[in-house]
């Protein structure tokens, strides 16, 4: 299993390094999207609830960072779509591997693309003033890797029953959206009204953000921000990835091909 | 026992009935021809013993394995070449190679043999290094065939290998098929609505409308058909047809634009044709009986007519 596993992962990651729209688009947008959407709000807004040292700019840091890996862990799983429509994905059906070991090349080769693009955002955190120490760094990228494997899962599992990329884009977006824009990741659920903050406490992607949250920062600036422990968010995003898990390699084993 | 071996296969759509009480067998080392039309149901046997798709009632067992119960033991005695193409356009064909040795479990030394071996007998060596989607259709298939191979399968199922291949490459395709089965002993199933392809099987079993209609070697299946064809076209064919059953005594069936006449001495019939209705003939075709003659014989309808 490890072999094929390997394999699918492997073939991932080469075919994205091979399309150089894919791998500039990657690496710039966020970057971009970070800066002029945080100092543009952060001239105009002051979030409630965060620290007075925290411009809106590092308020959104890593709110940016789930951005990435929501957006590419999902969409890499894209791929799903075109090895179906191109004929690969029969080849590996009819292939003497356990599904699971076709879903987790998959997936983590999804999680892996998304990991290096929101690492290099890391990496610009000294930029705008946040100290990053080896074990801040290596805490926000574990759980990082975490909340990837989980969103790859997820996109994994709608990819599989799409037959068109385009339904793909329509349903990621209606889901994508709100999922991260309520997540505490655009604005602090502390000022939040009940309803919303109900909506964002049922949030898995909430948790993940939180974490990141809790990795970047000393436990004494995030204390008053109203986040759950950290504990209680790895074990939350664990869960949600674990549960995604399961379902595509369900789904995985219930494929027929069309006849 | 047989190599490949269906009994009673049936298998229910909503609307239709894909394949109805199908079964044959095909022996160790035979090449065999699923004939028939689009809609008769080959796709879905295709797809079945690719393991694909579970079946619904009946058996299929590829060298002794069920394709219901050990999907994962038939999938390792089977090759399986899909119509269409399950190359990684993206990756070179070493690449792809590489990548399908190593789903099956092969690696290391033994991998880079087998994928040496493949390049040189599907003269793709020079090709190695280019990525799969630069390659022409022939030379993709080629590299399919190699893909299907690697790890060795005692039976290669293809779908449709000759559509969309020009005719030399269609050439090429037959010898390399002829050379598994001569050589390497390799059980093969196709599936074509080609009629040269068909031909060049050891067996061939037609299929209609999900159901057997014949089974044999298309030798005894050409030879069911007693004599010869001919073929009339005319203005009005259905008069045409009438008065030639009324006067002659012979039942023309109507196949598209032509009426098609069997008989034991075809240069007389012709000879009594010209002489009756030499003014409403507009060209009349004397033919040796093809494998398309047996299906029309059996079914009214040309090979490749849609399934009504």
């Amino acid at each position: 299993m490890f072999p094929a596993v390997a394999t699918l992962w492997h073939r991932e990651v080469v075919r994205f390094l091979r399309q150089r729209s894919r791998v500039i688009g990657a690496f710039a947008t966020p970057i971009v999207f970070w800066f002029l959407l945080g100092s543009g709000l952060g001239k105009s807004f002051r979030a409630a609830g965060t620290p007075d040292d925290h411009g809106y700019l590092e308020y959104f840091f890593p709110g940016t960072l789930t951005m990435i890996l929501l957006f590419s862990a999902i969409f890499s799983t894209i791929s799903v779509i075109e090895d179906r429509a191109a004929g690969f994905l029969q080849g590996v059906l009819v292939a003497p591997i356990p599904r699971s070991a076709l879903v987790l090349g998959n997936v983590l080769g999804g999680t892996t693309l998304a990991l290096l693009q929101a690492t290099v955002l890391l990496f610009a955190a000294p930029l705008i003033g946040l100290h990053l120490t080896a074990a801040t760094v290596a805490a926000t990228i574990a759980v990082m890797a975490l909340l990837a494997f989980s969103l790859t899962c997820l996109g994994f599992l709608i990819a599989w029953k799409l037959n068109s990329t385009q339904g793909f884009h329509a349903i990621m977006n209606l889901l994508l959206i709100p999922m991260w824009m309520l997540s505490g990741a655009v604005f602090p659920p502390t000022g939040a009204p009940r309803w919303l903050k109900i909506v964002i406490q049922l949030n898995p992607v909430a948790y993940g953000v939180a974490a990141i949250r809790r990795c970047l920062y000393p436990a004494a600036a995030t204390n008053g921000m109203g986040l759950p422990a950290l504990p209680v968010c790895i074990a939350v995003v664990a869960g949600f990835a674990a549960v995604l898990f399961v379902l595509c390699v369900r789904g995985a084993s219930n494929y027929e091909a069309a006849a | 026992m047989p190599c490949i071996e269906i009994q009673n296969m049936t298998y229910r759509y909503a609307d239709r009935v894909a394949l109805d009480a199908v079964s044959f067998a095909v022996e160790f080392g035979q090449s065999c021809g699923l004939l028939g039309p689009n809609g008769s149901g080959k796709s879905t046997l295709f797809r079945i013993l690719s393991t694909l798709v579970r079946p619904q009632t009946g058996e299929a067992r590829i060298a002794g394995a069920d394709v219901r119960t050990q999907p994962d033991a038939v999938r390792r005695k089977i090759g399986v070449v899909f119509q269409s193409p399950s190359l990684d356009k993206r990756l070179t064909v070493a690449e792809n190679l590489r990548c399908q040795g190593r789903i099956y479990g092969l690696s290391g030394a033994e991998l880079n043999r087998r994928i040496d071996e493949l390049l040189n007998r599907f003269e793709l060596r020079d090709r190695a290094a280019e990525m799969a989607g630069k390659l022409s259709g022939g030379q993709q298939r080629r590299v399919e065939l190699a893909k299907g191979l690697l790890h060795k399968p005692q039976v290669l199922l293809l779908d449709e290998p000759s559509t969309g291949l020009d005719p030399a490459a269609r050439i090429t395709l037959r010898q390399q098929l002829q050379r598994l089965r001569d050589d390497d002993n390799i059980t093969t199933l196709l599936t074509t609505h080609i009629l040269d392809e068909a031909d060049h099987c050891d067996r061939l079993v037609i299929l209609d409308k999900g159901r057997v209609i014949e089974n044999g070697t298309p030798s005894e299946l050409k030879s069911r058909i007693s004599g010869d064809c001919v073929l009339v076209s005319a203005v009005n064919l259905e008069a045409l047809a009438a008065r030639i059953e009324q006067r002659l005594g012979l039942k023309p069936q109507r196949i598209n634009d032509e009426l098609r006449i069997e008989t034991p001495r075809g240069h007389e019939l012709i000879a009594k044709l010209i002489d009756a209705f030499g003014d409403e003939i507009r060209s009349i075709t004397l033919a040796k009986p093809t494998l398309e003659d047996v299906f029309i014989d059996r079914t009214g309808r040309r090979l490749d007519a849609e399934a009504a």
